[in-house]
């Protein structure tokens, strides 16, 4: 125990953190401006809406099928060439941003998308009736009305991604999730592990309890 | 101002066709209050839609305001939607937006300004009795409330036409005839044209001037209120009329009466009971009010009255030929059940 706290483990732990903060922050940055108008998209051009368009959707709605059916593992492999051409790296922190925000994109376009197949169809027919533009119906009605919503996706998109980021290892990407498997789990430092799933959990519970607070208070039009 | 040219409209079920409204020709005109009533899926809600093109007719022509509104798509339908308003039967608002914020949507596509769509949300808050209300939200308000904003919001933009679907059939009874009235100022002092549909005849009874009555996706009548009130002609019509006004003879009295049992109806001003104490006296027979009741439709009065006749079959048949030239309408229930009656 007493090496627990060692100033060589707390330098691991502040660094594991940041890698983590770091891949997850990127993650979600890039989940927003690529997913969100992703799930738009999807929703969009479904069934009956304004930019209806099969092949479109059956094409957006494949890619984002098969990016999410990939388990993270392999996601995490198979775009090293990716990764390589947007970073210049294939290991490291940065490098893991790549699989984790392509797999959190997919992840929140889904989310988006039933958040918005949640907004009722009678108040989007009524805007529609009284000669509300396209631009206006997004921004005034699909929007406002689809927050609550989209921010708990968001939420449950970065929670997934703090428990994907654990994965990033396998490329050198660091992070909490790696710290408790290569100290607590191959070098048996039961309290590193206790430690590392603690502060994970504390991420994860602080997390899930800011996305209910903001969709909660949304939902009341504060 | 607004006319349909033989309205199709077909849905496509699974490998067959249904079709929700069949050839339906009406007119109606500038400033007029026009109900359409039927019972559900009778294709009336379809109808109205096809009015701002919510629904596309398979075959025939809308025209509002002279222009072909199923012809039009895109940019021009978006134009022509901005001068058509229409109020839903469960509001519709957009729940996360102030009541303001509403109100303002449909005047923002319409391109006015800040300083425009301020004053005119006071000014139409005002119309609806709600600018306490400006920055409430809707699930703050009743239903009553609710759907004033909503009427609000269908009025921003100065339309001509206002299609109303169901605009109180989800509301108590009290606030119904308060949204009622209102939309009946609207009519009179704006002078827009409501298109009404309901299920409920008090709706039509009370505000609209014309009406028709659809069933399986016809107009089975039309006319204007006081006549289809007075004098229906369709089964369904009738069915309809006689529910409203509530002058179905009670089965217990039924059972009891032993004369001849007669239906009266008098229309506008008639001193109708003085029309049956002159006769009772004349021939020495008793009359009988069994039931009775005067409604006000368009402020002109439609009186009903159940009567038992009694005396001798020559007496009854006496009173019926006098009561026929004096009242605008009978109707032999029942014959008289014994030879003499003393009621």
């Amino acid at each position: 125990m007493n090496t627990l706290f060692s100033p060589e483990l707390l330098q691991e732990l502040s660094k594991a953190s940041w890698e983590t903060a770091l891949m997850v922050g990127v993650g979600l940055a890039l989940a927003l401006v690529f997913g969100l108008p992703l799930g738009f998209g999807l929703f969009l051009t479904g069934k009956g809406m304004f930019l209806e368009n099969r092949a479109v959707n059956a094409v957006g709605g494949l890619l984002v099928n098969f990016v999410r059916s990939l388990p993270f593992v392999i996601l995490l492999i198979l775009v090293l060439p990716v990764s390589k051409w947007v970073t210049g790296r294939i290991t490291g922190p940065l490098a893991a941003t790549v699989p984790l925000a392509i797999c959190s994109i997919a992840f929140f376009a889904r989310l988006v998308e039933s958040a918005l197949a949640e907004v009722s169809p009678g108040v989007v027919e009524a805007a529609q009736a009284l000669g509300v533009t396209r631009w206006l119906l997004i921004r005034e009605v699909l929007f406002p009305e689809a927050l609550p919503g989209l921010v708990r996706g968001f939420t449950v998109t970065a929670i997934s991604l703090i428990g994907y980021s654990a994965m990033a290892g396998v490329v050198g990407g660091g992070g909490i999730g790696f710290l408790a498997i290569n100290y607590g789990y191959y070098r048996y430092e039961t309290g590193v592990m206790v430690v590392t799933v603690a502060l994970l959990m504390v991420l994860v519970v602080g997390v899930q309890g800011i996305g209910d607070w903001t969709a909660e208070r949304l939902g009341k039009g504060e | 101002m607004l006319e349909l040219d033989k309205v199709t409209v077909t849905f496509k079920g699974r490998g067959r066709a249904v079709a929700a409204v069949k050839e339906v020709s009406l007119k109606v005109a500038e400033g007029e209050v026009y109900g359409i009533i039927g019972t559900s899926g009778a294709g009336k809600s379809t109808l109205l839609r096809t009015i701002n093109a919510l629904e596309r007719p398979t075959s025939g022509r809308v025209l509002v305001q002279g222009e072909e509104v199923n012809r039009l798509s895109g940019e021009a339908l978006r134009r022509k939607r901005l001068t058509i308003g229409m109020v839903f039967q469960h509001f519709e608002l957009v729940g996360s937006r102030s009541v303001a914020e509403n109100i303002a949507l449909p005047m923002k596509a319409a391109g006015r300004t800040e300083l425009e769509i301020s004053t005119r949300i006071d000014e139409l808050l005002g119309l609806v009795e709600l600018l306490d209300k400006k920055d409430a939200r809707p699930d703050q308000l009743s239903g009553g409330q609710k759907q004033r904003v909503g009427i609000a919001r269908a009025l921003a933009n100065r339309p001509s036409l206002l299609l109303c679907d169901e605009p109180t059939s989800a509301l108590d009874l009290e606030t119904t005839e308060a949204i009622l009235d209102l939309l009946a100022g609207i009519n009179r002092r704006l002078g827009v044209t409501l298109v009404v549909i309901s299920h409920e005849m008090a709706v039509i009874k009370r505000i609209c001037h014309r009406v028709a009555v659809m069933q399986g996706g016809q107009v089975v009548e039309e006319n204007d209120t006081y006549s289809l009130f007075s004098d229906p002609r369709h089964p369904l019509s009738r069915e309809l009329v006689e529910k409203s006004l509530g002058v179905a003879l009670p089965e217990r009295i039924a059972a009891r009466a032993q004369g001849l049992l007669l239906r009266l109806v008098h229309l506008g001003f008639e001193a109708e009971e003085a029309v049956l104490t002159e006769t009772a006296r004349e021939l020495g027979v008793h009359i009988n009010i069994l039931h009775g009741r005067i409604e006000y439709i368009n402020g002109k009065p439609i009186g009903i009255l159940l009567v038992e006749v009694g005396g001798s079959p020559r007496d009854q048949r006496l009173v019926l030929e006098k009561l026929r030239k004096r009242v605008a309408k009978i109707e032999v229930l029942a014959e008289a059940r014994t030879q003499e009656v003393r009621p």
